[in-house]
């Protein structure tokens, strides 16, 4: 037996048109050689991470490269199949890295520890293909924006197909963002809305929920009684300290089902996860990297969702370009607001709206700076604006650049009074 | 209530943590129910002539995994293939040093290392070998997945002997970008905890409140003199209660019934909040607005329960029947009674004092408990009378009231044959008619079974699997046999013709990627057969890599 003899099932799909490949695909060779020569970087090596980087080396690639910034928690070991008890505590880029180079021939694998922001435009521009396995919006945002930013229209090589894939205990979606032709993460931003925060007013004088008890230790006991250790969610001392405190609470008003579990949860913000649902869309992302790379099939146009609670349901659409996408569309999003809310009220407003979910956001208009984080001097001088009303700022349908410290790029938002 | 408020620090366990994201999902029950299942692969079944190993085993593998790590009790691998050099570029699960040696051994050593909490056993012969030697031996698994495209007399024989003894199986097929499977799940499969979305299970009983429900509704008639604090702060479902009071008084005591009464009880409710205060509204008034359209309609049972409380099973107890059966049964009785099923008794979140919160929770979990004594005194009649010593335990009953309106049975199928049932013919018959459905891809796998079937039996020679000519006679056979009484036409024939095309490209071959997915999918279904909770597969679903969609089929 040749040594190719290891790639026979996937040399034929690359070797062989099919009834639905493209009539001016050449089979062969040179596909082969283009995906073996085809740089591509995995973001996150966590539960889709560690499928990611499997299916990509047992699909041809073999030059993978994965940031993460993590370490291993035995919480991840359920799911996260590279890793092991004895790993517990090394950086999991690492480990995933050496676990795939070890068992698949041929492949290398190059792992770096650390963020993504630690990167800039000259790193990502040598991948052809970024594959993306995050838990968390805010750095989807940031790689999206990015590679939305590099695209050069004179050079089709600075265009990095984005694939994005995301799960929550049985469902999931796997996306294919080609960034600035089709629909990008921010476009479709509103479909991730962060929940509804509970008001601070319950928190602090209505509980009713056991959640409610849990948040008030965590968000008010605390910066009470030990406001000098700064929290840390993994600490289990300092979960066990919210879960009592929760628990007195619960006790003072007759609420019922406070556990620990729910506490690490409420605080964590725990999202419930799989191995299958992993490997479902983990896999969804990788077979389009393949059909990227090599043409041997059409690649998915550009969005699937999974749902398995109740038999296996999948619904695959096109999303659309939205022409006010803050990131790809050339014009300002528009949003109403109340003119009589005060400029910090509004602030506030962009923390949860899901259309814009910036946390620390500073404003300008085209005139003017609104309100401005840093420098500090700059803060003082507009931080009296805070108090004012909006229609004493500005007027309505004017357009404001919002920037925020998580993103490289601006957001630019039409008020319209409400 | 001493329970409800533990007070010692109780920190999770080290297994705890190590399974709590999933914990999240089916809870310790459904851990419990997967520590004690043990599954059972059988991965191949023989070469299909002298140059090919036959089947890879990729979604078996991967299914596995997906087991492995979340906690299963033990599994075992029946695989007689020796590990090729092309084994080593489709499966993760084996490694340089494999080649040569047994499939089965070797995957299942690399499975085990995933967790040490199971335990894993091997046989590397065929699957027939291994019943004949141990008659015992499919009985002592609570599941069996069978890797195909397998000889149709060696899936027919497991079928069957899985079936006799009411063990659930999952038939895979993944070749190229096209998988396909199917579950056989015994005759009869309740699933009690089927975990619908919580909105749909929202049972509030606005219209028909019981007495205390109502008696509380009552303590707000002086809602007008409650200082502005107190008005914003009154529960919605006490104030719904209380303006359906007022609407029943002129309109003769009927609640609004349809969308236009409905929408003016609605605008009702709304003007009825205090607008000239310092919030500027109230957020209670809102919920109770938002509510209006969902939570005052009349009770109905749903079509699945109507049928569970039907079926034979459910009417013509006897003293061997399954304890779901008496429950069901009882829980019958009292919707024949009362027109309401037992009440779930929870409530959700909503503006309120705590202590006001509270106790309108209470009054929902007292009257929650109350229907669960209700049941449970029926189900201990019905037990005396059918002479059954030991009684269903009080934590079923309390799980079927409060599911009850969610509860399921599937009725299980055969795997499907294209030579099937007349059902199976029918829904084929049906669905290729319709241009956008995956059945060609079915049917096309189905031929490949009847090509492999072929090659081992002799009948085909070896290099079949790229044979346009012996396909194109198979699918025709296939064809004529759906569809006896009318002409397929030409375009139906063409899709057909194209998924075995797309199948043809990999001869029978193994896509990692197309393997992993659908090992997850498979896995899925297998966890909620295992747990029994969710709702399963019933029957087979196809999916189609090129176009990354999928589509399920009751065959």
């Amino acid at each position: 037996m040749g040594a190719g003899d290891q790639w026979k099932y996937l040399y034929r799909v690359l070797s062989k048109s099919g009834p639905y490949s493209d009539p001016d695909w050449v089979p062969g060779e040179e596909t082969i050689k283009s995906l073996e020569e085809s740089k591509i970087l995995v973001i996150g090596a966590g539960g889709l991470g560690c499928e990611i980087l499997k299916n990509l080396a047992l699909s041809g690639f073999k030059d993978i490269h994965v940031i993460d910034m993590d370490t291993i928690d035995i919480s991840n070991l359920n799911r996260q199949f590279l890793f092991r008890q004895s790993d517990i505590g090394k950086p999991k880029a690492e480990v995933a890295a050496a676990f795939v180079e070890r068992r698949v021939k041929g492949v290398k694998i190059t792992p770096f520890v650390g963020k993504i922001q630690d990167k800039d435009e000259d790193y990502y521009m040598q991948f052809k293909i970024v594959v993306c396995g995050l838990d968390s919006i805010e750095a989807r945002r940031w790689i999206n924006s990015t590679l939305v930013g590099m695209v050069d229209m004179e050079n089709p090589e600075s265009l990095k197909p984005l694939i994005d894939g995301g799960t929550e205990g049985f469902k999931g979606q796997a996306r294919v963002i080609l960034p600035s032709l089709t629909s990008c993460i921010e476009c479709q931003l509103d479909m991730h809305a962060p929940r509804p925060a509970v008001p601070l007013c319950t928190i602090a004088t209505i509980p009713r929920q056991p959640q409610h008890c849990i948040e008030w230790a965590h968000q008010i006991a605390w910066q009470d009684k030990r406001k000098d250790d700064s929290f840390d969610s993994d600490d289990i001392e300092h979960i066990g300290w919210i879960y009592n405190a929760a628990l007195e609470r619960a006790k003072d008003f007759n609420i019922p089902g406070v556990t620990f579990q729910m506490t690490q949860g409420v605080v964590k913000n725990i999202i419930p996860a799989i191995a299958s649902t992993n490997a479902v869309i983990a896999a969804a992302t990788t077979s389009e990297a393949l059909k990227i790379a090599t043409s041997c099939n059409p690649f998915l146009e550009n969005y699937m969702m999974y749902a398995g609670e109740e038999g296996v349901y999948t619904y695959t659409f096109e999303a659309e370009k939205k022409p006010d996408c803050p990131v790809c569309g050339n014009l300002a999003r528009k949003i109403t607001v109340n003119p009589d809310a005060t400029l910090e009220e509004f602030i506030e407003t962009l923390g949860e709206r899901p259309e814009a979910q910036l946390k620390k956001p500073s404003l300008r208009t085209e005139e003017k700076t609104l309100y401005q984080r840093f420098p500090p001097q700059l803060e003082e001088q507009t931080r009296p604006h805070l108090k004012l009303k909006l229609r004493d700022l500005v007027t309505s349908g004017q357009e404001v650049a919002v920037s925020d410290p998580a993103y490289t790029i601006d957001f630019r938002f039409q008020l319209i009074f409400g | 209530m001493a329970s409800d408020f533990p007070h010692a620090l109780a920190g999770p366990s080290s297994k705890e943590r190590k399974y709590d994201r999933q914990l999240r999902l089916w809870a310790a029950s459904g851990q419990q129910a997967l520590e004690e299942s043990r599954v059972l692969l059988v991965n191949s079944d023989g070469p299909w002539g002298n140059k090919s190993t036959g089947v890879s085993g990729v979604v078996g593998v991967e299914t596995l995994k997906n087991l492995v790590l979340p906690g299963i009790g033990g599994f075992t691998i029946v695989d007689p293939a020796v590990v090729t050099e092309p084994d080593l570029g489709v499966n993760f699960f084996l490694e340089n040093e494999s080649l040569g040696k047994s499939r089965a051994e070797e995957t299942c050593r690399l499975l085990t290392e995933l967790n040490p909490d199971v335990e894993g056993n091997f046989q590397a012969k065929p699957i027939a070998e291994v019943i004949q030697e141990d008659p015992g031996f499919l009985a002592r698994h609570k599941l069996v997945l069978v890797s195909g495209p397998i000889k149709q007399s060696s899936l027919r024989t497991l079928c069957e002997g899985a079936k006799t003894l009411g063990i659930p199986v999952l038939y895979t097929r993944s070749v190229g970008f096209y998988s396909t499977f199917s579950l056989q799940l015994p005759a009869v499969f309740p699933i009690v905890e089927t975990h619908p979305d919580p909105e749909s299970t929202q049972d509030l009983r606005l219209l028909s409140p019981w007495p205390e429900l109502a008696a509380a509704a009552g303590g707000i008639s002086n809602l007008d003199s409650f200082d502005d604090h107190q008005h914003g702060h009154v529960p919605y479902v006490l104030l719904l209660l209380h303006y359906l009071e007022k609407w029943r008084e002129s309109h003769d005591g009927n609640a609004p019934s349809n969308y236009k009464e409905k929408t003016a009880f609605r605008d009702f409710v709304r003007s009825s909040a205090r607008a000239n205060i310092p919030q500027g509204g109230e957020e209670n008034y809102d919920e109770a607005v938002a509510a209006v359209l969902k939570a005052l309609n009349p009770f109905s049972l749903r079509s699945s329960t109507r049928e569970i409380f039907q079926m034979e099973e459910c009417k013509q107890l006897t003293a061997d029947s399954a304890d779901f059966w008496v429950i069901a049964s009882a829980v019958r009785e009292f919707y024949e009674t009362h027109q309401v099923l037992p009440l779930p008794g929870s409530l959700p979140d909503m503006k309120a004092q705590s202590a006001d919160y509270v106790s309108l929770q209470n009054i929902y979990k007292s009257k929650a408990r109350k229907d669960i004594a209700e049941v449970t005194e029926t189900i201990r009649r019905i037990e005396s009378q059918l002479g059954r010593t030991f009684g269903a335990p009080d934590k079923d009953i309390e799980l079927f009231c409060k599911n009850a309106s969610h509860i399921q049975v599937i009725r299980g199928r055969d795997i499907p044959q294209v030579d099937g049932d007349a059902h199976t013919k029918k829904r084929l018959r049906v669905e290729l008619d319709n241009d956008e459905s995956l059945i060609p891809v079915h049917l096309a796998f189905q031929v490949l079974d009847i090509v492999v079937t072929g090659i081992q039996e002799g009948k085909y020679p070896e290099d079949s699997l790229d044979d346009e000519a012996i396909w194109s006679v198979e699918i025709d056979r296939i064809l004529a046999g759906i569809a006896s009484d009318a002409p397929i036409d030409d375009e139906v024939r063409t899709r057909l013709l194209e998924a075995a095309q797309e199948l043809r490209r990999t001869e029978g071959g193994e896509l990692h990627n197309i393997s992993s997915l659908t090992g997850g999918l498979v896995a899925q279904e297998a966890l909620k057969v295992l747990t029994r909770q969710y709702v399963p597969l019933d029957n087979t679903c196809i999916f189609n890599g090129i176009r990354s969609s999928s589509a399920m089929y009751k065959l």
